[in-house]
């Protein structure tokens, strides 16, 4: 029997990607280099809205190393010109005739190595005629606003309309209301700038007629399809390999077209291609986040009983639609902004826009659209609250859904599977000493001071997702796993998600070793290469834990099953006399008479019963039969500088529950990264655009991504809610801290400001912005 | 474009090479010599993710010239391990899960081991301050800092020797 330990679920087991980390031994796809491998690079747009009118490569084309140049015109001939976007749109690859945002891609060059490429990019002459383009998406509705989509049959730049709830009774709530209030919040463009930016390399091998694209992708099974259904290429013969990912946090779920001209060309010129973006092209124009214009209301009796909330938003999703939300949910999973609090009716309405930016609407580590959803309830109960002079813990006690409430039906008709919200914030209060708090704040406001206490207890919705509801372009978003257990007791793993950061390699084969009782040191988990890892969806949106977690476990249960069967015939038992108990099958009654999995796996290579296949190994492709819900109530402490308008974070408090945990350390990391990407938003981030179109936040001199100095020492607790759907229990937790962050700020920095009739700040509230408010309140220094 | 005769020590190996002028340090570490732990990820020297350790100091090697460095000695990430033993911070960052992605974890070591270098005990504070100019954006920081911490217990208590690793022999 083997002594080393098995270390399974629940323990903090460093890991097992780290040793190649800490060595500058990770391979992401800039490192990858082949024999003749030619450098891609882009021309791109000065203009926001333009008519192109020539583009000229001659000069580009005569300097000495480059190899071609590739337009539109070139594209539109292979049929290329244009992609579907995962959300039934259509994006530009490269423009035939009009751009439609500032640092657009508009044509390609090659060259025999990236100086030369860089170069080149700057010899292409392209002869534009300026449009008036249109930023706001408001204006983009007005009837006569400049047209962003001319190739839509469609004559107007709105997308589309979505809704949920029930609008009759919730009107009818808000009409008969003791209390109603209301609040305009705008949730900014913002970008999640994965320190390595996004690229490919791609190889065309004409003696196996195999297209291989090394690619920053979180999606590469998918991937695979879309470049299959675009190209003709048979999918069997595209191999996408997504390999170390330098962070990834949804900005590297859509396709975008410097990986298709890159294919393109690799085709073309039979020669490796590699394209790595640089930071200010991935920060102008790759997919963006959030920019949610929101008008929320919430109807309650005067007491402060929530009784109905009613949200109408504009959205702004640039010039393509071409965010990465599952195909029946243009607005993502926003309709949960109802959140932890029973409610009687809800009404959600969300209009999709076209404007002259790059495409919004993916995520910013947040699962389709909650973070929007989780700002807009969090900062109204506080607003109603304010209105009702109580306390923003106590009207939260008092709407939370209660325990005994689960499985809970939401007004919008999600299905809650488990929570315990009061525990959670009664956990989170005490720890923090609130009430001591309250009496500080009260004695420095006295003094003059500006201290807040913000709260926020948000509900999660992740692990999308069942089939019925959920897949993109058509594609059903289960997720997979396959086990092989080695003849010698270890074994791999593959799975459909893809780790860019989440220490996949660790938690994986915690699940394995805790399901089949081997040590997590003799388990390998791989994934990321389309030719040997099972079909999966990806990993974004807190995903992989609650689906292909879910076929890790169950994938793992069938081997057992399995080796219950081997079992017997090796303890000459019958398989209903076995039990699975401390990781071995024992006789019922005999504890001590028992086979290992180690000692199974050897017999079923060796010794195994007659009838029964030979090997040990499984496969599962997991339909999750809900979502999951992960919770948390943060709480968060400022002090406001009254002579620079700056918020100082003196502490954070995140008690969160996401289940059953299979590495603590892991979730709390994932935590700790999460809050900061909650913070970044909150007080520094902002994409800025000037009245042309043109961005000014385009490198990280103007957009502010925190720092070791403005990031607080997190603080975290946890309760353990399991869910009673997943095989595990276990909910995810990445997007969670991201969600829950930027609302728990916010609160608190209006609570500092509360007294003197500050009801609501829009994020990032910057210094400058948080100033001009000390001014206005005459409270400045 | 003309060439540049170049000769740098790199992780204690002399190399010689003709260079553009105009190629960063960043580009010959990476694309010239094949060590890819250093990292490039963004173009104004804000992400510090191509950190290494220029005669000692850490710098940002997308804002140096190689032909700049005509001469110096180089740490880059590949040369923090000695004798298949791992550095101390090295050794930190994996037992405190200092690092998710990785990817700004080579650079972030390297101003870790040039902190640990000047002061071998620094508070909380002081750490912040250094890696002020190395960007992560998946930990949160609070792990790095506990790396750090670590790696200078560790540092304390061995060989002083020990401690003296940096820019080659």
């Amino acid at each position: 029997m083997t002594t080393t330990p098995i270390r399974g679920l629940g323990h903090p087991v460093k890991r097992k990607e780290d040793p190649r980390f800490i060595r500058g031994k990770g391979t992401y796809v800039d490192d990858i280099k082949l024999p003749g491998m030619l450098f891609l690079d882009i021309v791109r747009s000065p203009y926001a809205h333009a008519r192109i009118k020539r583009i000229d490569p001659s000069k580009a084309l005569a300097m000495p190393g480059v190899v071609d140049v590739i337009t539109g015109a070139e594209l539109e001939k292979a049929g290329l010109a244009w992609m579907p976007t995962l959300m039934s749109d259509r994006q530009m690859v490269l423009p035939t005739d009009r751009v439609v945002y500032y640092a657009q891609e508009v044509a390609a060059v090659v060259a025999t190595d990236r100086y030369t490429a860089a170069d080149a990019v700057l010899a292409v002459e392209v002869e534009y005629e300026p449009l008036t383009p249109v930023l706001d998406p408001f204006k983009a509705l007005e009837p006569g606003a400049p047209l962003v989509r001319p190739d839509r049959e469609q004559k107007t730049n709105h997308i589309w309309h979505w809704e949920a709830g029930d609008k009759e009774k919730t009107d009818r709530i808000f009409q008969e209301a003791e209390v109603v209030v209301s609040q305009d919040l705008y949730i900014p463009r913002i970008h999640v700038c994965s320190i390595e930016t996004c690229g490919c390399v791609v190889n065309y091998d004409r003696a196996t007629d195999k297209l291989t694209i090394w690619m920053t992708s979180q999606a590469p099974h998918a991937h695979r399809t879309v470049f299959s259904l675009v190209s003709g290429i048979p999918e069997h013969k595209i191999r996408i390999i997504s390999p170390d990912i330098g962070g990834g946090f949804g900005g590297k779920v859509p396709v975008y077209p410097g990986y298709v001209i890159a294919t393109y060309a690799a085709l073309k010129l039979g020669k490796p291609i590699k394209w790595i973006e640089d930071r200010s092209e991935n920060l102008q124009a790759d997919s963006f986040a959030r920019d949610y214009h929101i008008h929320a209301e919430l109807a309650a009796t005067r007491d402060g009983r929530i009784r109905a909330m009613r949200v109408h938003t504009v959205a702004d999703h640039g010039a393509f639609d071409a965010a990465a939300n599952p195909s029946k949910f243009p607005a993502g999973l926003f309709s949960v902004c109802t959140g932890s609090y029973d409610m009687e009716a809800a009404h959600v309405a969300v209009d999709g826009v076209y404007t002259n930016k790059p495409p919004g609407g993916v995520a910013y580590r947040c699962s389709f659209r909650v973070t929007e959803a989780v700002h807009t309830i969090e900062r109204m109960v506080d607003i109603l609250a304010d209105e009702l002079g109580m306390d923003p813990a106590e009207i939260r006690f008092k709407n939370f859904i209660r325990p005994e409430q689960f499985p809970y039906k939401s007004p919008t008709g999600w299905e809650y599977d488990s929570g315990n919200y009061p525990a959670t914030l009664q956990k989170a209060l005490d720890a923090i000493g609130y009430q001591e708090l309250r009496r500080e704040q009260a004695e420095r406001r006295a003094r003059g001071e500006l201290m807040g206490i913000g709260i926020s207890t948000f509900t999660e919705i992740v692990g999308a997702g069942p089939s019925h509801t959920f897949d993109i372009l058509g594609i059903k978003m289960f997720d997979s796993a396959e086990i092989r257990v080695h003849p010698t007791g270890s074994a791999i793993v593959r799975i459909g998600v893809q780790t860019q950061g989440q220490g996949h390699e660790t938690t994986f084969a915690q699940i394995v070793a805790e399901e089949l009782g081997l040590p997590v040191e003799n388990i390998i988990v791989e994934h990321g290469d389309t030719d040997t890892a099972p079909y999966g969806l990806g990993t974004y949106a807190s995903r992989s834990t609650p689906t292909a977690g879910a076929a890790t476990a169950v994938a793992a249960r069938k081997i057992r099953e399995k080796a219950r069967l081997i079992a017997a015939h090796l303890l000459e038992v019958s398989p209903d006399d076995l039990e699975w108990r401390d990781y071995a099958f024992r006789v019922k009654g005999a504890p001590d008479r028992f086979k290992t999995m180690q000692e199974i796996a050897f017999a079923a290579y060796t010794n195994f019963p007659q009838g029964l296949e030979g090997g040990l190994e499984a496969v599962c492709y997991y339909d999750p039969p809900n979502l999951t819900f992960p919770f948390g109530a943060y709480v968060c402490v400022v002090d406001i500088d009254r002579g620079t308008g700056q918020v100082k974070i003196r502490e954070f408090l995140a008690v969160d529950d996401c289940g059953t945990i299979i590495n603590p350390m892991i979730v709390e990391g994932q935590i700790h990264g999460g809050l900061t990407m909650g913070m970044a938003p909150a007080l520094f981030e902002e994409i800025v655009y000037d009245e042309n179109g043109t961005m000014l936040t385009g490198t990280f001199m103007d957009y502010l991504l925190p720092t070791a100095m403005e990031t607080p020492h997190w603080k975290t607790d946890k309760t353990v809610t399991p869910s009673p759907h997943h095989p595990l229990g276990a909910k995810g937790v990445g997007e969670s801290p991201t969600i829950g962050a930027p609302p728990a700020i916010v609160n608190a920095v209006v609570d500092a400001l509360s007294h003197l009739g500050v009801r609501h700040i829009d994020i990032p509230i910057t210094p400058a912005k948080l100033y001009q408010i000390l001014v206005e309140k005459g409270v400045a220094e | 474009m003309e060439r540049v005769p170049i000769q740098l020590t790199v992780n204690g190996q002399l190399y010689q090479a003709e260079v553009e002028p105009r190629m960063l340090l960043v580009h010959f570490i990476r694309d010239v010599l094949n060590l890819t732990g250093t990292h490039i990820g963004c173009d104004t020297t804000s992400c510090g993710a191509c950190t290494v350790l220029w005669d000692g100091r850490p710098v940002k090697s997308c804002t140096v010239f190689a032909v700049q460095a005509d001469g110096g000695e180089i740490l880059t990430v590949e040369g923090l391990e000695r004798d298949g033993q791992l550095h101390p911070v090295q050794e930190g960052f994996w037992e405190e899960h200092g690092l998710q992605c990785g990817f700004c974890t080579p650079g972030m070591m390297m101003t870790a081991v040039a902190l640990l270098q000047e002061n071998p005990d620094p508070s909380e504070e002081e750490i912040r301050k250094a890696i002020a100019g190395n960007l992560c954006r998946c930990t949160g920081y609070v792990n790095i800092v506990k790396a750090i911490q670590y790696a200078a217990r560790k540092m304390r208590e061995t060989a002083p020797a020990a401690a003296g690793i940096a820019g080659g022999e």
